[in-house]
Formats: C-alpha cells, structure tokens, sequence
C-alpha cells in the first residue's frame, strides 16, 4: 500500500493516477482510494462516472492493459457511520445525525475521522482488495495530522473498540513491507520545504517507511548563451526582437537555476530516491499525459516500487 | 501598473477577502494586496493563514504572529501582519466571554474543548473571521486584507463558521448535559441513553471530556453567537470585496468559476478574479521576424534564443487561449487581473511591490 501526500497544487493526483497506470501496464490489479473528494482522479484514469457512484470502487477504461485499475472515494462520514452500526448504534446514529450531535461528539475525539478513514483503508488491505494499493492522501500540513491519529488515540483511548482499531492501524502503517508513504512536491520552494518538514514528521512520530520522492512539472533543461553572448548573437536584429529574445532566456536561465537548485536542496535534505516527472504542455492534463508520464518512469520503477503485496 | 479599478477598490473597502484553492498562490496575492494599500495611504492590515517561512520573515522580520505587527515599509500609508494563530484566537474568544477566569480555565483545560479547538473542520475558518472583526473593531484598520485557509471547498470560509457554531448551538448542548426545558423529560431520557451508547462507541473519556465542556460553556453561547454575527456582517456589507485566486490552468478556472456561482447564490459577487503566475509572453517584433530566424540557419547561441523564444511564447499563447475561454464566463461582473510569473519565486517586501504593479 502507498500512500501518496504533499502539499496542494503540486500534483500528488496526478503522481497516484502515474503509479497506477505503471502498475497497470505490469499487469497488476490496482485499487486507487481518495478521501472524502475524488478531486481530478477520474479524469487523469479516463473515469466517467457521477460524484456519488465512486462510493464504490469503479473500474477504469483498460486502455488495452493487462492489469486493471479501480477507483474508490471513501467518505470520513460514512466510515463514521458504519462505525457506529457495527456497535449497536445504527439506529440512533441516524436519528441523531441530523442534529449533528453524533458527528460532534466523535470528531472531538482527536483524529477519529482519520482513524475511521484509516481503518476501512486497512480493511481494504487486509481483504487483499488489489494486489497494489494507492492512497491518493492529504495535502502535507494534513497528511501529518491524518497518519499521526492512530497514536494519538491509543494513547487517549486506552481501552475498547477505538484502542484496538488504532493499535491495528499503526501496524499497518509501521510495517515497511505493507505500507509507505510517497511525498510529493514541485521543484519550488515552499513545495519543497513543505515536503522535507513533512518527511522528518512522518519519520519521527509516525514511524512510517518513507518511499521515493516525487518531482513533479520538471521543465526540460534547455541549452541558453549566458547574458554577453545573448547580447552580441542579437546584435542587428530588431531592437524589440532582440529585447524580447534577451528577456526570454534570461527568463528561462533563472527559472532552469531555481529548479535545479530545489531538487539539489531535496536531495541534499532527504536521501530518498527521486522520481522526476515532466512537464505536460497540455492545459489540463488527461489519460494520454498519465500514458506518457508513466513511460517515462518505467526505469525509475522497474527497481520494484511497485511490486504486489506479499 | 496597478489596474486602476483595482486601486478604486482597494481605496473603498473595509475588507477584502481572498478565496481560492490551495497552491495557486492566495497568502502571496493577499499581502501584494495589502501592500497596494498601503501604497495607496491606507492603514492596512494582512491577516496571513499558513504563510511561507520567507514570506512570513519578510513581513514580520521572524516575529510574525497572531497580535498585528507593523511592517517596516517606505508608503503614505501603514502595512500591518497578522499570522493566524487559530488556538489562541480560540483562546482568546473564550476567556473574552467567559463569565470569569474561572471558567475561562476550566474550558481552557478541558480536553475536548482542545481537540476542538484544533480538529473540527471550519475552525480555522471561524477563527479567521473573528480575527477580522478583532482587527476591525479594535484596531480601527481602514482595510483588512484576509487570505482563507486553503480549504478543499473555499467556500468554507462563509458557511464554516455556522458548523463550529452548531457546536456551540442550544439543541445539542441541552442533549449532551441532560437538561433542558418544556419537554425536558424526554429530551432527557433520548440524552441519557444516547450518552450510555456513545460512551460504549467513542469511549467514556471522550463523552465525560464533552459534558464536562458543555457544562463549563453554558452562558457562553450567547456571547459567541452574537460576536459571529456581527463579523459576518462586515463580510456582507458594500465595504467588503471578495477576491477569487486562480492558476492558470483549466482545472483552476474551473473551479474559481464554480466557486464564483456558489458565491453568487449566497447573494455574492466576485469583485476580482486574479489568475496567478501567468506565463509572460515575451511581445516584442513581429512573429513572422521570429519565423523567419527559425528558419534560417544562424549562428548556434541565437538558434538557440529564437527556439527558446518560440517555446515560450507558444506556451503563453496556449494559456491565454484557456484564459479566454474560461474565465469571461462567470466573472463578468468582477475584474479579471493578471499576475504574471516572474523569473524569481515572491518572498520578500520588494517582489510583493512589484507583484502588486503588475496586477492588470
């Protein structure tokens, strides 16, 4: 199982959508889950389907691969729910759903929606449900809060349902050969901060395995003269041409240096495996882009990020 | 330079709010916002969510924090920061309506008030909105600039705070104490089975914690309801503008359209829809000039800037064409800016200045 966090915008989506195609073409069976929102998934896997349907897992279009891939939004409220039925509680639970109470009372204690999101995740994984499992998770600042409520509620519940369902999450989530976690970022700054305080989080009061990183919307290096063989190769041409042709790689040279320097700052800070993904000239990006960014990383994965659970 | 519309509205209002998803760059367009203020003379503050480290040194010189700073700046007007601190803001609410210090600590000590103050969704949402009045109110800032939580749905900023305030509402206090009045009896039976079951599901620390908060609030309510009100109505008056941010992509134009048509049927209007990080497309010459010297061969170093030319003229072209398409749609009534993307990420008082220019 792979969990995939970073923060938002940086295309933590369309990195799930990648991995599952990869594993897709490898002939897996593939399980993609999202919390509580589907968010682009459906478009980036070729889903068509109503927000409402995806409660349940549906299958993508297969695209002539071997393996196949499903999607499935689990819902904190529903999770809460079943919950509460599997205790007795159906019944008023439902009754006292429209005042909100239940839900308030639950939510008090600290993480249980994530426990709750969490534990169907587990019992997922445990039914052997696909032979990989992806989480497209929480932006950063959540993810950390989302994987730290299993310990935090085997402390402060120390007896009863919550405390067993905690204690077999954290199982789940310690044991590197179940379960790791991929962070995702753009080579910018903030994404990259954010990534690297995220990954020391997770490592010290989470214990989960963390997996390669992910770079996402990498801009090809291009070959530019510097600033004075810019100026002496335009010299003659129209002045606004020559201008325009001059701030253009100036441009392009300063963004090329701050990428550069964000991915040497990763590296330099997480000593993880990188998996650097592309750029897609598309304006939205769609199952064609997920086919090509996948490609892309088959030597990258072909080092067995993704094998089946054992 | 500035838009001069946008000027117009940054002179007249007393709020300005900025909506939109996470990552398209709101905290950075909210302070350039603010700085415009100031450089307009305003008194001007920033109320910032989850700012960048270097965004947050830059505005409040390492000691930015919940109590308004001053930011050293050289305009006719003031900047001040805020960076939200949404438990002490909590905090701070609950010893402002607590009867005494005594139950203001009872509260502050309860366990399920803390997870509260933390955990329930919209908090941070309400907390923002009362940082708002706060600065309004008491500080006598002309305009307050306020980035939103980055929110999965932006619209939480508006509708959240009644969630935190069903908390706090009379129906489910009463369940959760056993008390009430008129139909008390059966209110009370419901409650007290509906406790003995909850404590089985939830654990009775969690249940005991929550009673013992219901208890410690009561008379509370009233206070918090009021204050709530009274900064939702700064949000709904002419004095406030909304101000929707958005990527350049499809996805991101989409969803600031759908959110400006959530906004429109809570009776709202989007004053400006900024688009972020827009690609600079290099105008300058003919495009046939360029044609011409991608065709003919030329020395390597100025093949080189013409392909690169190209590129990244094709590249803003393809955005413009998004741009277009989508985003005249929803926002008619509201200004459509743009912000370009410079060559250098905006983390300091300067880029801020030339972000807040290049608005138009």
């Amino acid at each position: 199982m792979h969990i995939v966090a970073g923060k938002g915008g940086v295309g933590k989506s369309t990195l799930t959508a990648v991995l599952a195609r990869a594993a897709a073409a490898r002939g897996l069976s593939v399980l993609v889950l999202a919390v509580e929102s589907a968010g682009p998934l459906p478009r980036l896997l070729g889903l068509d389907a109503e927000p409402g349907a995806l409660a349940e897992p549906t299958v993508a279009p297969a695209a002539g691969l071997p393996g196949a891939v499903a999607l499935q939004v689990l819902s904190p409220d529903r999770a809460l729910l079943e919950y509460l039925e599997d205790h007795g509680l159906g019944g008023l639970a439902r009754r006292l759903a429209k005042a909100q109470t239940v839900e308030l009372v639950a939510y008090g204690a600290p993480g249980m929606k994530d426990l709750l999101v969490l534990g169907k995740i587990k019992q997922l994984e445990r039914a052997g449900a696909a032979e990989v499992i992806l989480v497209d998770g929480p932006a950063s600042g959540q993810a950390i809060g989302f994987l730290r409520a299993p310990a935090a509620l085997a402390q402060s519940a120390r007896t009863g349902p919550i405390h067993h369902q905690a204690v077999a999450v954290l199982a789940l989530l310690a044991d590197p050969a179940r379960c790791q976690v991929l962070l995702v970022a753009t080579a910018e700054e903030t994404p990259v901060n954010e990534l690297v305080e995220t990954a020391f989080a997770l490592e010290e009061e989470v214990g989960v395995q963390l997996g390669p990183v992910a770079v996402n919307a990498l801009h090809p290096a291009r070959r530019l003269p510097d600033e004075d063989a810019s100026a002496e190769a335009v010299a003659g041409l129209d002045p606004a041409l020559a201008a325009a042709l001059v701030h253009a790689a100036r441009f392009r040279r300063r963004r090329q240096q701050l990428q550069a320097d964000q991915l040497a700052r990763l590296a330099a800070a997480l000593p993880l495996p990188q998996l650097l993904l592309a750029s897609r000239p598309s304006p939205e990006l769609g199952p064609a882009d997920v086919a090509v960014l996948a490609a892309e990383l088959t030597d990258q994965l072909a080092a067995g990020l993704l094998s089946p659970a054992s | 330079m500035t838009d001069p519309s946008l000027d117009a509205l940054l002179q007249r209002c007393a709020t300005v709010a900025c909506l939109g998803a996470g990552g398209v760059g709101k905290t950075t367009v909210a302070a350039a916002l603010a700085v415009r203020a100031a450089q307009l003379g305003r008194r001007a503050a920033v109320v910032t969510i989850d700012p960048a480290r270097r965004l947050a040194d830059a505005l409040g010189a390492g000691a930015l924090g919940n109590a308004p700073r001053l930011v050293a700046g050289d305009w006719p007007g003031e900047l001040w920061a805020v960076m939200l601190d949404t438990k002490a803001t909590f905090d701070e609410l609950v010893a402002r309506h607590a009867a005494d210090a005594d139950q203001a600590a009872r509260i502050l000590a309860n366990r399920f008030y803390r997870n509260v103050s933390e955990a329930l969704a919209g908090t941070q949402e309400y907390m923002a909105m009362e940082k708002l009045y706060e600065l309004q109110e008491e500080h006598g800032f002309d305009l307050v600039v306020v980035d939103t939580p980055p929110s999965r749905h932006a619209l939480d900023f508006l509708r959240a705070p009644n969630q935190l305030g069903r908390l706090l509402d009379h129906r489910a206090y009463r369940l959760l104490t056993a008390r009430g009045v008129g139909a008390a009896k059966v209110v009370n039976r419901a409650a007290q089975s509906f406790v003995r079951l909850a404590a089985r599901a939830v654990g009775a620390e969690v249940l005991d914690d929550a009673v013992a908060f219901f208890a410690a609030f009561d008379g509370m309510e009233h206070g918090f309801r009021a204050r709530e009100l009274r900064a939702r109505h700064a949000l709904e008056g002419p004095g406030a503008a909304f101000v929707l941010v958005a990527g350049p992509r499809r996805a991101s134009l989409e969803e600031a359209d759908w959110l400006a048509d959530r906004l429109g049927e809570q009776g709202i209007s989007v004053g400006v829809l900024v688009v972020n990080r827009v690609q600079p497309s290099f105008a300058g010459g003919s495009p046939e000039a360029l044609a011409e010297l991608l065709a003919a061969p030329g020395p390597p170093a100025r093949q080189e800037l013409a392909a690169n030319l190209a590129e990244l003229r094709a590249a803003a072209e393809l955005e413009a064409h998004e741009l277009a398409r989508l985003s005249g749609r929803r926002c008619a009534g509201g200004l459509v800016l743009r912000a370009p993307l410079f060559a250098d990420d905006v983390h300091e008082l300067a880029a801020l200045e030339r972000l807040a220019a290049a608005l138009e």
